[in-house]
This record gives structure tokens, sequence and C-alpha cells, in this order.
């Protein structure tokens, strides 16, 4: 009986480990840094699949040693472990697919469910999708896994402007068509929405990704109104990629209980994102601009911006692409970010000066990346913000090394 | 091949020495006269973990979940405060209701602070019917400790009420009643059962706990244990902030380094002080004060240089809003500490907004809009020659 016991507490679980092949995992491929449209980069990412079975797993992971300072002041030497991401996807049938990403922030700080939504094929144009959506908002929203980009820190526009990862129960239709050199693709999502803290948050100005906070969004619609959010995007293999994004809707609680307690106010984003490759020399570009306007009530004050505006331009260049320490088409790249967020556009109704709260950054960068799939990047940060009142800005400056791989 | 090997061996190597060496910091620290936040020298290690406290408390960003509102005029302290130093038009609170020594006729009807903006949802308040008015820019902070542990005896040793030395000046303080919260300090003097009053535009708030307590619930509609009526409702709430929230920003506000004078050893300025002298500016503001005893050692029998005397002169008709606060007449307003308004512009956003309602767009426009009891030194800068005339002005940019 004792000898049974042993068996089934220590040796069954060897022997089960010892039964797993090897070759059962199979490593999809997927060269991360490949064109494609924006729209595809949920499934355009390498994954494993298990045996002959539909469902195939794979994640990324991204960490970082930074050191920053600002106007002097240093919180010293940060080692952070910022996200892993785990995707899982499954073939269910024919046409039918299902795709989901988990995200654990900050060493599982946060956890969230970014996308988890099954996908229906009817004709390449037409296709259902449904569960928790990723809002196609700019190009950043959809194409966000860190071993795809060169930079540590993700766009200013896109996480303190626009919501980076905003995602919300939702339905839709998207659809790709290709003709020779061109790809057209559109996309269109009813989903949840924003909520008051937009405007009603400790940021102290007009924040979309306050409404991120909100765990109730997957389950209640704060003003009972759907956000719409649509995207076109257009590729020529030449040229590149351009897309027009809009995501708007009423984000406020107007009533309640039947009852009306509030105007009702709507956010409305523009988003526009262009990348391409330079021929001959391989300079990839990716930019996005994005526009925000807010119906922010009159008596609430100027503090809480009713226009916003942003971007980014990442310039990539390859410097070295070869065999290195064995790893085949290893790339040298150095790049450079230049971004710019102003949080509150407009002028102040006493004296009619202009509303500061705004950033700008350049952020050079050399990045290593042994494989397609890993990048190993060093990024030195040069800042300036201004607050509301448009006083000398605070100057923030650091490197920051960090490595991203897909696994 | 070689010199990949090279470069990729040279890298790893850079990236360790960045990594080892990199304590040095990549951004300048402003210099010490150039910034209005920093505390006073010779805190102790606890004393400055306090006021690193009390500077959180003091940029907390308030919302209806943690109790703005929901009328108010501002979310957080530092939105009226940025960088310790004066506000900007924006931030400029309105107050209402007393027209002279008896007191707020409008208590019942909002006043005496107007609450100028709603969280989504409500509608701010108005101003009553009837009811004269004044705009206040905010004050900068800095320096508010020393002011504190002036004695009242020396205080009382400035005032001249009946112009005894035929000057032209008279100042007297602002004698006003104080909440049961406020103490007394030990050497305070008392006229009637009134204490002198010494921050506001009017001097209508006797210490710095007084002051902070009154802008947490009239400012951002925040209620403490010692001011526990809501703005709103003017009904009794629970406390929204912890009574040691509201000590630990009353220790930053205390505990923020006084300005230091720029340009000490210019000539210019120098000659600037001088003129600042001979034309009797010194009269009421004031170019040397110091502190009795006070608990935060740092504070105690310190000699410093605000440029105020804390007391209430008659500025004229031009200044004359029609609203007053305490004791004080309409016309009546404290003078204004003069340290740091050189550095007005850097928290102002880049341009002077002077006087209690920041109407003065220059130094030179906020002389000429002195009077009654400043009138004669208005005239004596007005007469001054134009090199005379600069001297003065640099000398007050470089405090």
């Amino acid at each position: 009986m004792r000898l049974k016991f042993l068996y089934i507490t220590f040796l069954f679980p060897l022997n089960f480990y010892a039964q797993i092949d090897s070759s059962l995992l199979k490593r999809t491929q997927k060269d991360s840094t490949k064109q494609a449209l924006n729209m595809d980069a949920v499934y355009n990412r390498p994954f494993l699949n298990i045996g002959k079975t539909p469902i195939a797993v794979g994640g990324y992971l991204e960490a970082n040693w930074q050191r920053l300072s600002t106007d002097g002041v240093s919180e010293g030497h940060q080692l952070q472990a910022r996200r892993l991401t785990i995707f899982m996807s499954s073939a269910i049938s024919k046409r039918v697919k299902f795709l989901s990403e988990i995200e654990f922030e900050d060493g599982g700080k946060e956890i969230a469910i970014e996308f988890a939504s099954v996908d229906v094929e009817f004709h390449p144009l037409v296709n259902f999708r449904g569960g928790i959506i990723m809002n196609p908002i700019g190009a950043f929203n959809q194409n966000h896994d860190g071993p795809k980009w060169e930079f540590t820190d993700r766009p200013i526009s896109s996480t303190q402007m626009l919501p980076s990862t905003f995602s919300n129960a939702g339905v839709g239709l998207f659809g790709k068509k290709y003709s020779n050199n061109w790809m057209i693709g559109y996309e269109a999502y009813f989903s949840g929405s924003f909520d008051n803290s937009i405007i009603e948050n400790e940021e102290n100005k007009t924040f979309l990704p306050a409404a991120k906070d909100n765990p109730e969004r997957f389950e209640e619609i704060n003003s009972g109104l759907p956000l719409f959010t649509g995207k076109i995007a257009i590729r020529n293999s030449k040229i590149g990629e351009l897309g027009l994004s809009y995501m708007g809707g009423v984000y406020n609680k107007f009533q309640d209980d039947g009852v009306i307690v509030d105007e009702k106010r709507r956010v409305d984003v523009f988003a526009l994102d262009f990348n391409t490759t330079l021929p001959k020399i391989k300079t990839f570009i990716t930019s996005e601009l994005a526009w925000i306007k807010i119906d922010v009530p009159s008596t609430y004050g100027q503090q809480f911006g009713n226009k916003q505006f942003g971007g980014f331009i990442d310039i990539v260049q390859p410097l070295l692409t070869k065999n290195i320490f064995g790893w085949k088409n290893a790339v040298l790249n150095i790049a450079c970010r230049l971004e710019y967020v102003d949080w509150n556009v407009g002028t102040f109704n006493e004296t009619g000066g202009n509303i500061g709260e705004d950033i700008w950054s350049v952020m050079p960068a050399i990045s290593f990346r042994p494989t397609s799939q890993t990048v190993f990047r060093l990024n030195y940060r040069f800042q300036k913000q201004r607050d509301i009142l448009g006083n000398p800005p605070a100057n923030t400056a650091g490197f920051n090394i960090g490595v991203s791989t897909y696994f | 091949m070689k010199t990949i090997r090279v470069l990729f061996g040279v890298i790893p190597i850079l990236l360790i020495l960045l990594f080892i060496s990199c304590d040095e910091n990549y951004t300048e620290i402003p210099a010490d006269d150039e910034v209005l936040d920093g505390t006073v020298e010779g805190l102790s290690h606890e004393e400055l973990a306090r006021f690193l406290k009390g500077d959180a408390a003091f940029n907390e960003v308030f919302t209806r979940e943690t109790g703005l509102g929901p009328t108010f005029v501002s979310t957080s302290c530092i939105s009226c405060h940025a960088g310790d130093g004066k506000g900007h038009p924006s931030t400029t609170l309105t107050r209402f209701g007393q027209i002279d020594e008896t007191g707020n006729l409008f208590l019942n009807q909002g006043g005496p602070q107007l609450q100028n903006r709603g969280l989504p949802g409500f509608l701010p308040e108005q101003i009553a019917a009837g009811a004269t008015f004044a705009k206040f820019t905010p004050p900068a902070n800095t320096g508010l400790g020393f002011l504190q542990f002036v004695t009242d005896a020396d205080i009382m040793a400035m005032t001249d009420p009946n112009d005894s030395d035929g000057d032209g000046i008279s100042g007297v303080p602002n004698w006003i009643d104080i909440p049961d919260f406020v103490m007394p300090s030990s050497n305070a003097i008392s006229q009637n059962g009134k204490y002198i009053g010494r921050y506001g535009k009017k001097a209508a708030a006797h210490s710095l706990l007084h002051q902070t307590a009154n802008a947490y619930n009239q400012d951002m509609g925040i209620t403490s244990i010692f001011r526990p009526i809501d703005a709103y409702t003017n009904l009794e709430i629970d406390p929204e902030i912890t009574t040691s929230t509201v000590n630990d920003v009353v220790f930053y506000l205390q505990t923020l380094k006084a300005p230091i004078q720029r340009n000490q050893s210019d000539a210019v300025v120098n000659k600037g002080a001088a003129v600042f002298n001979q034309i009797n500016c010194t009269g009421c503001h004031k170019s040397e004060l110091k502190t009795g005893y006070s608990p935060i050692k740092a504070l105690s029998n310190k000699t410093f240089a605000p440029y105020t005397d804390l007391l209430l002169h008659d500025m004229g008709s031009g200044l004359d809003d029609g609203y007053t606060e305490g004791n004080a007449k309409t016309h009546e307003w404290k003078t204004p500490p003069l340290w740091g308004i050189g550095l007005s512009q850097d928290a102002q956003g880049g341009s002077y907004f002077l006087m209690h309602d920041g109407r003065a767009r220059s130094i030179e426009e906020a002389i000429l809009m002195h009077g009654g009891e400043a009138s004669k030194s208005k005239s004596n800068f007005q007469n001054l020659s134009q090199p005379d005339k600069e001297a003065l002005l640099k000398f007050i940019k470089s405090l």
C-alpha cells in the first residue's frame, strides 16, 4: 500500500512528464516584423500548436531596467517586469476561430482580458466578431505587442491620451479584400463605452485611459448607449498602409432609474495612422495622429480640456542584417521616436493665453533582434512636460535597457 | 565579421558601464534661488519625511469619490498654487457678501466664497443678488511658516493707527474671530476676544491650520474635523479628509523655504534696494522680520526678508472692491509679501498677474495702482529718474 502511495505521489507524475513528446509542440513561426495590415496583428503572432489539436498558445514578455530623472530628481535604478501576455487561439471549425489575450502587468498588479472573441467568416469581406474586442482606434491599439517595437515605452499619445489596449464587450464586422498590390480592410464594432471618469479622475485632466480602470464596463455601459468604433485601412505593398479610424459615443450617465440627470455628452476620437518601409534603405516608418473632442460641461472648469491632439512617429533604420553569433538574419537597428501630446487644446477664457498641459519627447534607440520575435533595446528619453498654465517645463531624461520576446 | 564581433563586444561593456556608472542624474536640478519649492534649512529626517507626506497631500487631486464638491473652486491645492507660486486668473476665486466689520450678511446664501464650478450634473453657485464681491488670485505658498511665527508683539510694534510719525502710513492688524479649532499661540495678543489675522489678502486667517481647513472646505468642498459643514448642503457631514492629512499639509506649508533673493551682489539691484528704501516702499513692505519661538526648530528665532508688515493699509478707492473680511475696511488690504515676486511668472504661465486679483500685468503697473496710504510712495516712484526706476524694478524682480 505504501509503495502504491509513493508511486502515485512521486513516480507517476515523473512518468507523466517523461511521456511528453517535445515534437508535440510545434512552433508556428511568424515574422512579427513582416508587413501586414494592422488589423491582422491579433493573429500575426507566433503560436505553439499542441500536436494535432486545434489549440495554439503563445505570448510575450517584457522586462527592463531604467533610470530616469526629472529636474535632477531620480527614483534611482528600477528593474521592471512590465508585462507578461498570454494568448491562446483555437480553430473551432472551418472559418470559426477563437482568440484570447490575457495580460499581467507589473508582475500581476493588473490582470486584464484584453481580447477574447469569436470570429466567424461568412465571406472574406464579411466576418463576424463578438466577445471582448479591442477597439481599433489608431494602429497601436491593434498592434501593440512589445516584441514588435524598438522602444520599451509605449507611445505617450497611445497610452496617456488614447487608451491603449482599450477593450470592451462588443460585436461587429470586419473584412478584407486583396487585389494585386492592394489590400483594403475595414472594421466596425459596437461595444461598451467610456464613463464619467474620463473627466473625473485623479490625473486632473481629460484622460480617456481612466475608463480602463472601470471593470464594470464589461457588463454595463455607463451611458446605456454603445460606443461605435470603425476603421478603414488601405495598403499598397510598395507604398505602405494608411488607416483612418473613428470612435465615438455618449460617455456620461445622463439618466438613472429613468430620471434624466444630465445632458448627453459625447466623446469623439479620430485617428490617422500610416506605416511604410522605404525601398532600398529599408527604413521603417510608423506614425499615428489622433484628435479627441469631448463635451465637457462648461461649468466644470477649463482644467478638463474639450479638445486633445497628439501623435508619434517612429523611424527605424536597420544597420546590419546578417548571421550574428549563429542567429541567421539577426538585425541591428537604430531608431528614433518623436512624440507630442496636448491634453488641453485651447486658450484660457480669462486671459486668451494658450492652455498648456502638453508634452513632447525624443527617444533615440538602438535595438538588436537575434530573431524577428525577440528584441533587445537601449532607449534614451528626453522629454519636456508643461503644466496647464504653460509654466517652465519639467525636464525628464534617462536610459532604459530592456528585452521583449514572444514565447 | 571582425567589425561585428568588436561591435558586439563593445556594446555589452558599454551597457554594463552605463548601468554601474549612471548614478548621475540626466537632468539638472534648478538652482535653489530659481524655484520657489524646497524646504527650509535644518529640518530633521523625521521632519523631512513629514514634509514629503504633506507635499503628496498638497498634490492630491480630489474626485467625486474622494469628496470633491459637488460645487468647488479647484480639484487640488496644487491646481491653484503651481510650483508653490502665485495663481493665475483662471484659478482666481470670488468672495462676496461682507461690506464692513459687522460681518458677512450672505452666509446663509453661500457666502463668503463662491464655488464657481460644479461636478457634471451640478450647477455651480451664483453670487447672491445684492452682494458685493472681490476676486482673489491665489498667493504664493513660500515662507509661510516664517510669517506664522512672527510674534504678535512685533506685528503690533509696526502699527501706527494714528500715523504718529506723519509718513502717511498707518498700518493696523485685522482683528478677527478665530474658530474653536484654532489655538492661538502662547504669546498671542487678544483684543475684545479677537486675534490678529496674518494670512489671506485681507489677513482674515489667523494660522496656517485656519487657512488650510478653510481652503479644503471652501475651495474643494472637502469637509474635515475642523470644518465639518459641507459647503454645498450646509449640513454637517463626516470628514472627507483625515485630520493627520490636514496637519501634514499645514506642516508642508510651514516648512516650505523662503524665496531666495537673486543677483544680490549686482550693483543695479543694490541701487534699487536703496531707492526702494528712499521712496519709502519699506513703510509697508518691511525688509526684515524675525520669528519668535517655533516648535519647528528650523523656524525658531530666525531673521528673514519677506517685504511685508502683515498689516492692513488703506489702498485707495481704485482698489476698493466693496468687499471685506474680519475687521478690515473694504479699501484695506494686507501688505502682500514681495519675496518671490520675481519668480511669479514661472508660476503664472509666463506673465505677471499682480495685485489681489491679478489686474496688474507688470510690476510697474502694480506700483501705479497703489493709492491711499501708498500714494506718496507712488508719487515718489513717478518722479524717479529712469535709471532709478529701472534699478528699483530690477531690485523687486530679484526678490
